[in-house]
């Protein structure tokens, strides 16, 4: 590595000595210029990426959507009964409650092709919200509702886990979508909902 | 005229003549006064990392079932208040003390002098020990399980966010100590650059003092009311946007401190010199204006912050690649200089010459190996979409266990190895048990975080104790049992560290020419040379508060204009008594 652009300057006094303050450079190594370049243009090149991935491909982040009082959310709808929704030829909408220490519902069933928008808040602390080997992962905060679409392509079962400290019941907090083959589903039901508002989404069941 | 006044010699075509040594002016060294107060710093560091770390492993072995919190009841109730203790210790207390104690240390042996208001550094230091003992005492007594990151509306001790406060408060007094000194400094040497290691030093200091601003107002106006019952709520989605304004920067508050002693040190200590002064300045000053509005990509995954903003921070963070590319440029050449110096061959065989011997070097080197994935996974985590597979996951602390906890913590493991000695006029206590340690924890981490990252690929969530949780497929075990064996060797690191310190602080005296000196490493073109604006904090300031405010401004306005104070928490202890 050659420094032969330093020895130029390097005749000069410090300040005061007869040395041009102005016309100091700074030196640079051509091999390490060239380090930068080559750094400039792996940046751009990531940037491009991930604005390609984020806005063509539409692999989106939570966004701001809606702020609730987390005082009474959970006084009125949806969120007094929350559960799966089916709001179109499979398409549905899932409200999900985290609280200390559990989702509610803890269970949400689809067929295999289903696209479902999830909102998901909370009434208490925070909480997190992550679908796994999905895309589907959110921060879930009082005051918030977090909303994320994704599309259900594989059959199984996903568990969704608790991703944040949210004290002595956080390990155990998790739910599961299950994802089942086209025609198994109780397809006159449709809703699955949750454990405990069975009930509630059966209204839902009348309109369809 | 005393000898420090004395204007520094001539550059001339000699000196950039790598082989001919410069003149040795005489050298100022700190009192043993001067000496006991950034001791005491070192000391208080030294000991929160020590009982800190002790949490890590403990947390580790969790993982594979081996459940060690029974026995550990009568202080530490559960898995979360040894999580809270482990990252307040470990990624405040050890590192704030640390870097401010370093940051003294530099400041005087760069400038050559001692600080101009030595009273206002040591009420900084009282301040921050205060800080640390308010806040220690909630966490010990349990009421303040909610982790280093406390977020509302998980309700701590007022204690707790007052001590807090007043560790930072602390670190901003010991920070103005640097600034009058840099100044008094540059009043005697009107033209001359600011030594590279004094003004690292303070510009990180700057950057923290910006940065902190965030948590200042997030407690001082919403936490600590709140915990005092002065008012009932919070505004959890605000108090996020607070804290990571404070949290990504301080990132970089716990590396630039290694970055003053890889650029500005360890040339020394490879036998070589710094290549390149104007850059490792640029870089410096880059981190000041780019490591603070970047704090959004701690929340791309957080409802109530627009994705547009989101967006612009993620192209902002990838700016913060460019000075760690000439950072790595940097001090690689620095080093490739040292070693072909003394007969280093071939493209990589350059490498052996170095003296992995010395513990301090090898620390260093091995820290900066690791931090190289650090940064790649770090890149992964700043990239918005990908940020999705996984935010909050188990990579999450297998990514920053190679940067805070290695990068950092190894350097600074490696600068204690001359520091302590030098500080208590001691001989370093084994320097070969200190390279089974620099050793140990190499292996340790890489297997400790490459299962934690491979954990987190697969969804096992960070904040956990995973050896409990029901969700826990079988898929995972195989990983969850490498954090155990990582954790355990690096458990034996720790406790050999703190034993090489405590036998070095506790030996014997031993004769000056014995006892190591700070490793100043000259750079290979003379300072003087290097661009004027390269040596100013006006414009670098101006700049990063236009960023600031064009970066964080919006929405900041947005989300204060629409404050809503409207979460309560839990009407109970929400954490195991
Ligand atoms: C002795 C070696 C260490 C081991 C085995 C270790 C292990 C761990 C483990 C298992 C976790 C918990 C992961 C989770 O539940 O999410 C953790 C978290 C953490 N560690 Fe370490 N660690 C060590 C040293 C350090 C050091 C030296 C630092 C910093 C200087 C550090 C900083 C942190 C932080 C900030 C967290 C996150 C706490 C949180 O999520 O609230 N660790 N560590
Ligand atoms: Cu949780
Ligand atoms: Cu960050």
């Amino acid at each position: 590595m050659s420094n032969g652009e330093d020895l130029n300057v390097a005749g000069a006094g410090p300040a005061g000595d007869g040395l041009d303050e102005t016309a100091l450079t700074m030196g640079i190594d051509p091999y390490e210029r060239n380090w930068m370049r080559l750094t400039v243009a792996l940046l751009v090149m990531f940037f491009t990426t991930v604005a390609i991935a984020g806005f063509a491909m539409g692999i989106q982040v939570t966004g701001a959507y809606q702020e609730v009082d987390p005082r009474t959310v959970l006084d009125t709808e949806p969120w007094a009964t929350p559960g799966l929704r089916k709001i179109g030829d499979k398409e549905y909408e899932a409200y999900v409650v985290a609280q200390t220490w559990s989702f509610n519902p803890s269970e949400i069933e689809i067929p295999v092709g289903s696209t479902v928008t999830i909102l998901v808040t909370s009434p208490d602390l925070q909480h997190g919200f992550k679908i796994t080997d999905t895309n589907v992962n959110t921060m879930v905060v009082p005051g918030q509702v977090s909303k994320v679409t994704y599309t259900f392509d594989t059959v199984g079962d996903f568990p969704y886990i608790c991703h944040e400290y949210c004290g002595t019941g956080h390990a155990t907090m998790f739910g599961v979508v299950k994802v089942v083959p086209e025609g198994t589903l109780d397809e006159v039901s449709g809703d699955t909902g949750g454990d405990t508002d069975n009930e509630a989404n059966s209204d839902e069941d009348d309109s369809q | 005229m005393t000898t420090i006044d004395e204007p520094i010699e001539t550059p001339d075509v000699e000196t950039t003549d790598l082989t001919i040594e410069r003149v040795e002016k005489p050298e100022f060294d700190l009192s043993p006064q001067e000496k006991r107060f950034v001791g005491w710093h070192i000391t208080v560091a030294i000991t929160a990392l020590m009982i800190g770390s002790m949490m890590g492993p403990i947390q580790s072995f969790q993982f594979s079932g081996l459940d060690l919190y029974p026995y550990l009841e009568p202080v530490i109730k559960s898995y979360y208040q040894g999580l809270t203790l482990h990252g307040v210790l470990n990624a405040l207390v050890y590192t704030t003390f640390f870097i401010v104690g370093f940051a003294n240390l530099t400041t005087m042996k760069g400038l050559g002098r001692s600080l101009s208001h030595p009273v206002i550094n040591k009420v900084g230091f009282w301040t921050m020990l205060t800080g640390l003992i308010m806040t220690g005492i909630p966490i010990l007594t349990n009421s303040a399980t909610v982790l280093y990151t406390f977020y509302p509306p998980l309700k701590a001790s007022w204690a707790f966010y007052l001590g807090l406060t007043l560790v930072v408060v602390g670190s901003w007094i010991e920070g103005l100590g640097f600034y009058l000194t840099l100044a008094a400094w540059r009043k005697d040497h009107r033209g001359v650059r600011s030594p590279f290691i004094a003004l690292g030093g303070i510009i990180n200091m700057a950057m923290w003092q910006i940065a902190t601003l965030g948590i200042a107002v997030e407690i001082l106006t919403m936490l600590l009311p709140w915990s005092l019952g002065l008012i009932d709520n919070t505004d959890p989605e605000l108090a996020r946007t607070y804290f990571w304004f404070t949290g990504h920067p301080l990132v970089y508050f716990w590396l630039l401190p290694a970055y003053v002693s890889w650029y500005g040190m360890l040339p020394k200590q490879v036998g070589g010199k710094l290549f390149s002064d104007s850059l490792a300045r640029l870089a410096f000053w880059l981190f000041l204006i780019v490591s603070v509005p970047v704090g959004f990509h701690h929340q791309f995954t957080d409802p109530g912050v627009p994705q547009t903003w989101k967006f612009i921070h993620a192209a902002l963070t990838y700016s913060v690649f460019f000075p760690s590319m000439i950072t790595l440029f940097t001090v690689v050449a620095s080093l490739e200089f040292a070693a072909r110096r003394q007969g280093g061959k071939g493209l990589v065989g350059w490498i052996r010459t170095l003296p992995w011997g010395d513990p301090s070097v090898a620390a260093q080197l091995l820290a900066g190996i690791l931090f190289m994935f650090g940064g790649i996974g770090g890149l992964t985590n700043a990239s918005y979409s990908l940020n999705l597979v996984i935010h909050n996951t188990a990579w999450v602390p297998g990514h920053f266990h190679l940067t805070v906890a290695t990068a950092a913590t190894l350097s600074f493991m490696g600068i204690s190895y001359w520091m302590v000695p030098y500080l208590a006029g001691k001989q370093l206590w084994s320097p070969k048990m200190a390279l089974v340690q620099v050793w140990t924890w190499f292996v340790g981490m890489i297997i400790f975080s490459n299962a934690m990252h491979v954990l987190g690929l697969l969804g096992a969530p960070r904040r956990t104790p995973l050896g409990s949780a029901p969700y826990v497929p079988e898929e995972w075990n195989g990983h969850l049992l490498r954090v155990s064996i990582g954790g355990g060797i690096l458990l034996i690191s720790v406790l050999i560290y703190g034993w090489v310190m405590l036998r070095t602080a506790l030996g014997p005296k031993v004769e000056a020419h014995l006892v190591p000196t700070v490793p100043i490493a000259e750079s290979i073109r003379h300072p003087q040379l290097t661009p004027v604006w390269l040596d100013r904090f006006k414009p670098w300031l101006i700049a990063a508060g236009l960023l600031l405010v064009v970066a964080y401004g919006p929405q900041f306005i947005d989300q204060i204009f629409n404050m809503n104070l409207n979460a309560p928490g839990t009407d109970f202890v929400p954490w195991p008594s």
